[in-house]
């Protein structure tokens, strides 16, 4: 006989309610450099807009999160998933926030043309979308080993994000003209770098759920 | 019956213990004063805790059911010790085990130890009246006697000649129900009924019952199941208070209580020790999968 059906069905709904925050998330990095591709401002500023409602759903599962503790006094393998909960819900809305900001770029970069490729960033958001959903999915299989992998990609979007800075840091040198879009797209590239070590932070979360221990995994 | 008080005095124990101050002796109950109460400095949830109580391989079988099946424990001193588990997992059982309760009910059958302080209280020669002095129990429903609140208290310190001025009895009754939390609700109205009192308050009235008899350890069999929110919570306080100078052992099916008063919590299951340790690991990282079951509630 399973007890506890209510709260174990309310349980469910969180996490359900956390892949389906990812599943957007993951789809604003991928709009967002997109829109930057494509120098498409409206797109831009139509990500930027829909910051806000990311975050009002990160803050209503923020509450059920809440009134969980309230409610059904989890504790043990219960109070860590939903603690890891608190935790991955911060960092996907985090995630969303430095998405929003490249929307901004291909905004503020609105009526020029790219100066040059993108280079490694559409690899490097690739990534960084990858490890969100790998993230997220090892956090409801509660599998360890899949979020401990995920460290090897961040090492990857680490590198790659070097590459990027020399590339537009040598593109800036030949051509004076180019320094204010590479600029931005510098920043680009940065935010991405950190999308990838928030996404490490989801994976620091699983460990979190299934272990009780809280491992570095960013360093 | 709580404790010793309606005890007959007559006692078939052979010759006296061999331990070094003799306390647990029949005649330790018509003597003086015995030792210090709970005078221990506070020993902090460590390694290093001074071990009072201890259970070894410890069985006990009622006609036809084994009901403890080898409990091997070591509770701390200066500490909460919460036992938790199940309907019929056994709490109730091993802690009436750990001062000799189980005595009174027939055809009880027990293999191993429970030594109190290197002694088995189990030994022929063991006085349990006297043990029950030294390790108090308070139960789930308080039972006050018919009479006034002052002469709860005192009662069993008169039974234990332990105050012989009346001065010294009436020191002994403010401090107990000061300990016990309820003398500023019942300091002037001592001569007045116990009965009159609220079930909260009737269960302090109990533990500064236990308390009046300078006891080391405190065993409480599911002390506020039948109490209200607020006087469950002064209880527990009380017993936080108390735990700095008693050894308690406390056994609830409210985890929560559990969780905020102990610092070491035991799960039984099935007449076994399923896993001990201190509180916070047990209830946020549980080593033992049926421990996480029963926690977790997910216990069919």
């Amino acid at each position: 006989m399973v007890v506890r059906q209510a709260f174990q069905a309310q349980l469910n709904e969180l996490e359900q309610g956390i892949v389906a925050l990812a599943v957007q998330v993951k789809d604003v990095i991928a709009r967002a450099v997109a829109a930057l591709a494509a120098m498409d401002a409206d797109a831009g500023r139509e990500i930027v807009a829909g910051d806000r409602a990311i975050d009002d759903r990160e803050a209503y599962l923020e509450r059920e999160c809440l009134r969980l503790i309230a409610l059904q006094q989890p504790v043990a393998g219960d109070l860590r998933a939903i603690g890891a909960a608190l935790r991955i819900l911060i960092d996907l809305e985090r995630i969303a926030d430095h998405a929003s900001d490249i929307a901004r770029t291909a905004v503020r970069l609105e009526g020029e043309a790219l100066l040059g490729p993108l280079v490694e960033v559409p690899r490097m958001a690739e990534l960084a979308q990858d490890m969100v959903a790998r993230a997220v999915d090892a956090y409801v299989r509660r599998d360890e080993v899949a979020a401990r992998a995920l460290v090897a990609v961040d090492d990857e979007v680490d590198h790659l994000f070097s590459q990027v800075f020399g590339d537009l840091i040598v593109l800036m040198g030949q051509r004076p003209e180019a320094v204010r879009q590479g600029t931005h797209l510098l920043f680009v590239a940065s935010h991405l770098e950190r999308i990838a070590d928030h996404a490490t932070n989801l994976a620091e979360a699983v460990i979190y759920a299934v272990t009780g221990q809280r491992p570095e995994l960013n360093d | 019956m709580e404790y010793s008080a309606g005890e007959p005095r007559t006692s078939t124990t052979v010759g006296n213990v061999a331990e070094p101050n003799g306390r647990l002796s029949r005649q330790d109950r018509g003597g003086s004063v015995l030792g210090q109460v709970g005078g221990r400095a506070p020993a902090p949830n460590t390694a290093g805790a001074e071990v009072v109580l201890q259970a070894v391989d410890f069985h006990l079988h009622y006609p036809g059911m084994h009901a403890l099946k080898g409990i091997s424990l070591e509770v701390p001193a200066s500490q909460i010790t919460a036992v938790i588990g199940p309907s019929g997992c056994g709490k109730s059982t091993f802690l009436r085990s750990l001062n000799r309760m189980n005595d009174r009910i027939p055809g009880i059958t027990t293999l191993g130890r429970v030594l109190f302080r290197g002694l088995d209280i189990y030994a022929p020669s063991v006085d349990p009246v006297a043990l029950r002095r030294r390790i108090g129990m308070v139960f789930q429903r308080p039972v006050v006697f018919p009479m006034s609140i002052f002469e709860n208290v005192a009662y069993g310190a008169r039974i234990h000649r332990l105050d012989r001025t009346s001065a010294g009895m009436w020191a002994r009754v403010e401090r107990c129900l000061g300990d016990a939390g309820l003398w500023d609700e019942v300091k002037d109205r001592l001569r007045q009924p116990a009965g009159d009192l609220s079930g909260g308050q009737q269960q302090r009235l109990v533990i500064a019952r236990a308390l009046a008899v300078d006891p080391e350890v405190i065993l409480l069999d599911e002390p506020t199941s039948a109490i209200d929110p607020v006087a469950t919570g002064r209880i527990e306080d009380t017993l936080v208070r108390l735990a700095e100078r008693f050894t308690i052992v406390i056994v609830t099916h409210n985890l929560q209580q559990a969780a905020r008063v102990s610092q070491r919590t035991v799960f039984f299951l099935g007449g076994q020790l399923v896993e001990v340790g201190p509180t916070e690991e047990v209830f946020s990282r549980p080593r033992d999968q049926r421990t996480e079951a029963y926690l977790t509630g997910r216990f069919g």
